[in-house]
């Protein structure tokens, strides 16, 4: 399928396939087995100009939108999103400062994150507090020109690796919502420090670990807009990137799909390849067409995004619950076309049906799109006369 | 630090097929790509620059479409870029090359250091480097694997050998020739590969050069290609039988028999 890129996002495309294809492809079964964070592989992304794609050029960076980002997320994806993960989770982190920072937080910190000496990452996850984001604990009490930082940020994306961390706080419990912000932490800050490294199902080159704040002190100037705003900064930020799990989901198909195509078409049993039995190409046909669907989906969500558009929460959370739930179907058929030999660890395909599963559970699980998306209806039917 | 660094765009197989009638390589259809060596060459070049400073100008010669190769070089990050291009070069044996592209490499200004690949994969000679070092009377090295010390006036390198390495300190202006194990070449970076589309890239010819049609192409060339062709395996082979006597005795009469013993 023809998308009709530009020039430059052709070449981005390009660029992260040739990355994907020579960097990740190579290790990263390796990087799976021993759950090693892919530091090199982070590097070269930087040393491309690729970890700047959506920053604007006075920052440092390329100037690009949602779906220059999306393209290298999917190429990188293709390969291994364990890896993709390590590389859009900074966005995620940047993303707070970027929409909603002041001047000075965006010269501060955007040009490192632009250049990829820093990755950053976004805490909002706690214990008792995952798809209902208002039962946050983590407190921050202003105390002259520092707030101080207290509680437990969980399953946090880049923990430990980021050096930047933008962390939603309650600033007044007594208001709810309304009483939560945002504020930035730096690793290496007194009071801040890690708990121990999940053990994962998937994803596991990238790292999910505790972020643990005891009367830890940061200037007031970390804080993001102004106090109370915490939550609609996070789910704005959410909408913008999203997509991104889209690209992730999408990557991950095709990488799924090439893997079984190529495989049915050296089996060989009764005598034939596989791949000649209408069965199996009946599979492989849904896996491409769906495949096919989500990119459809994705790119058009970037585009809508990159226009400016303002209401991006429909189609913003459709893109992602679509694309991550035909993700988790493409490759578990994976694994069968392959049979046995998907099941073992010799074949990528059991690596990307395991690592498929959380693309339906984080940046909001995939109920949460789909109430996301019925809120949305709601509301536009409601401003619309019956005929 | 000026830093030239040489590139040769050669087919990407090593099998290409020979044009029997005209003796020429048949080109068409299979990709081009930088030397694989010369992606070492390269690669060093950039890292000297990004601990020394200056620049890395990287010269090639060849016809109209080694552009594409240094299209190429300029994605990595290089400063400039210069082609050798001429009908009056076709044709060029080893010596000749060398002596245009130590031309060339005058032309394009002042340079402290050389880096050429070890041998180029279809050519294969490896004399290209050592003959532009002779043309432009500085010292070289052949097959370095790794620099040990570089500053204004001297370099020191490990030359490979067969049973481990010599260590040597040359004077600079100097040339080196690299080997694989010298470092792992890098990506292209966007930035690179969006310079690399509208760059200018200007193309030198005999005249540019100041040469004459006498020292460079085929009238330059020392050696004059005849004939091409790939060897004829054939392959035979027979199976000796019988007992360790019987087969020893056998072999002996056939080695009496070719003459060879
Ligand atoms: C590997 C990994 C990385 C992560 N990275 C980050 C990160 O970088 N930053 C961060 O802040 N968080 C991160 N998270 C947290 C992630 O966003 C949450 O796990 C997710 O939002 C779901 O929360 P929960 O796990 O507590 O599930 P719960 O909210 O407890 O949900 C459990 C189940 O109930 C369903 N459910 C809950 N409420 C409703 C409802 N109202 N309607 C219908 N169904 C409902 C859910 O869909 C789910 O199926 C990460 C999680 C993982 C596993
Ligand atoms: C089929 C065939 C037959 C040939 N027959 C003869 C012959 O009979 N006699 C003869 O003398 N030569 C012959 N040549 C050599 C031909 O002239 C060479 O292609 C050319 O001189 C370069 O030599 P090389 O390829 O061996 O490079 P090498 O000497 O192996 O290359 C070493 C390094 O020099 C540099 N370099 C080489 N060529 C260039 C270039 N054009 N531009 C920039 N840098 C360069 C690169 O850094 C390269 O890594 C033949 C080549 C071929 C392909």
């Amino acid at each position: 399928m023809d998308y009709f890129l530009t020039e430059t996002q052709q070449m981005i495309k390009d660029l992260a396939r040739q990355i994907a294809d020579e960097r990740v492809m190579p290790v990263r079964a390796e990087l799976d087995e021993r759950e090693e964070f892919p530091r090199d592989i982070i590097k070269v992304l930087a040393d491309s100009d690729l970890m700047g794609l959506c920053y604007p050029e006075q920052y440092g960076g390329l100037g690009g939108g949602t779906f220059e980002n999306c393209l290298a997320v999917e190429e990188i994806s293709r390969a291994c999103i364990g890896v993709s993960v390590c590389y859009a989770g900074s966005g995620l982190g940047a993303y707070p400062i970027l929409l909603f920072g002041s001047e000075e937080q965006k010269m501060k910190y955007i040009p490192d994150m632009a250049s990829g000496k820093k990755l950053a990452a976004f805490g909002l996850t706690e214990a008792n507090a995952g798809s209902d984001a208002s039962g946050i604990q983590t407190t921050a009490v202003l105390d002259g020109d520092e707030y101080v930082i207290n509680g437990t940020k969980q399953w946090i994306t880049g923990g430990g690796e980021a050096e930047i961390y933008t962390v939603i706080v309650m600033t007044d419990k007594s208001r709810g919502t309304r009483g939560a912000s945002a504020i930035i932490v730096e690793k290496g800050t007194e009071g801040f420090s890690f708990g121990t490294k999940e053990k994962k199902m998937g994803i596991r080159a990238s790292a999910t670990t505790e972020l643990v704040f005891s009367n830890c002190r940061v200037p007031k100037e970390n804080l993001i807009g102004r106090e109370g705003r915490g939550f609609v900064i996070a789910m704005r930020v959410l909408d913008r990137t999203r997509p991104g799990i889209g690209a992730q989901a999408i990557g991950l198909c095709q990488g799924a799909l090439d893997t079984a195509v190529n495989y049915a078409r050296e089996r060989k049993q009764f005598g034939k390849p596989i791949i000649s039995f209408q069965a199996v190409q009946h599979i492989l046909a849904d896996m491409a067409t769906q495949t096919e669907a989500s990119r459809a989906l994705v790119y058009s969500a970037c585009r809508f995004i990159d226009s400016g558009a303002k209401n991006i929460s429909k189609i913003s959370a459709m893109a992602k619950v679509f694309s991550s739930d035909v993700a988790m179907k493409v490759t578990v058929d994976a694994v069968q076309v392959l049979g046995g030999y998907g099941y073992m660890r010799d074949y990528p395909v059991e690596k990307m049906m395991r690592d498929a599963k959380i693309l339906q559970i984080y940046e909001g699980t995939n109920q949460i799109q789909r109430n996301v998306i019925g809120q949305e209806l709601i509301k536009e039917y409601a401003g619309k006369k019956k005929k | 630090m000026n830093i030239v660094v040489c590139i040769k765009q050669v087919p990407e197989t090593t099998s290409v097929k020979i044009n029997k009638d005209t003796n020429t390589l048949v080109r068409e259809g299979t990709k081009s790509i930088i030397n694989p060596f010369d992606m070492y060459a390269l690669e060093e070049g950039l890292r000297i620059r990004e601990k020394s400073g200056g620049r890395v100008v990287v010269i090639s010669m060849g016809p109209p479409q080694a552009e594409e190769a240094l299209r190429e070089a300029v994605s990595y990050g290089v400063d400039d870029v210069f082609l050798l291009s001429d009908r009056a070069f076709a044709g060029s044996d080893t010596l000749a090359t060398s002596r245009t592209l130590a031309c060339g490499i005058e032309k394009t200004g002042d340079f402290d250091l050389i880096l050429c690949g070890k041998q180029a994969i279809d050519g294969d000679t490896a004399q290209v480097g050592p003959g532009i070092a002779e043309n432009l009377d500085i010292p070289f090295v052949a097959f370095v694997r790794k620099i040990r010390e570089l500053d204004n006036h001297t370099l020191k390198v490990e030359r490979m050998m067969d049973d481990g390495y010599d260590v040597l300190e040359v004077s600079l202006p100097g040339l080196i020739t690299v080997v694989k194990e010298i470092n792992e070449p890098r990506m292209p970076s966007l930035k690179g590969k969006m310079r690399a589309k509208s760059i200018n890239i200007p193309i030198w010819g005999v005249a540019d050069l100041d040469m004459s049609d006498s020292e460079t192409g085929l009238k330059g060339s020392a050696t004059q290609v005849i004939k091409i062709f790939t060897p004829i395996r054939d392959g035979k082979r027979e199976i000796l039988e019988g007992s360790i006597e019987e087969q020893i005795d056998l072999l002996i009469n056939k080695l009496n028999d070719l003459k060879v013993v």
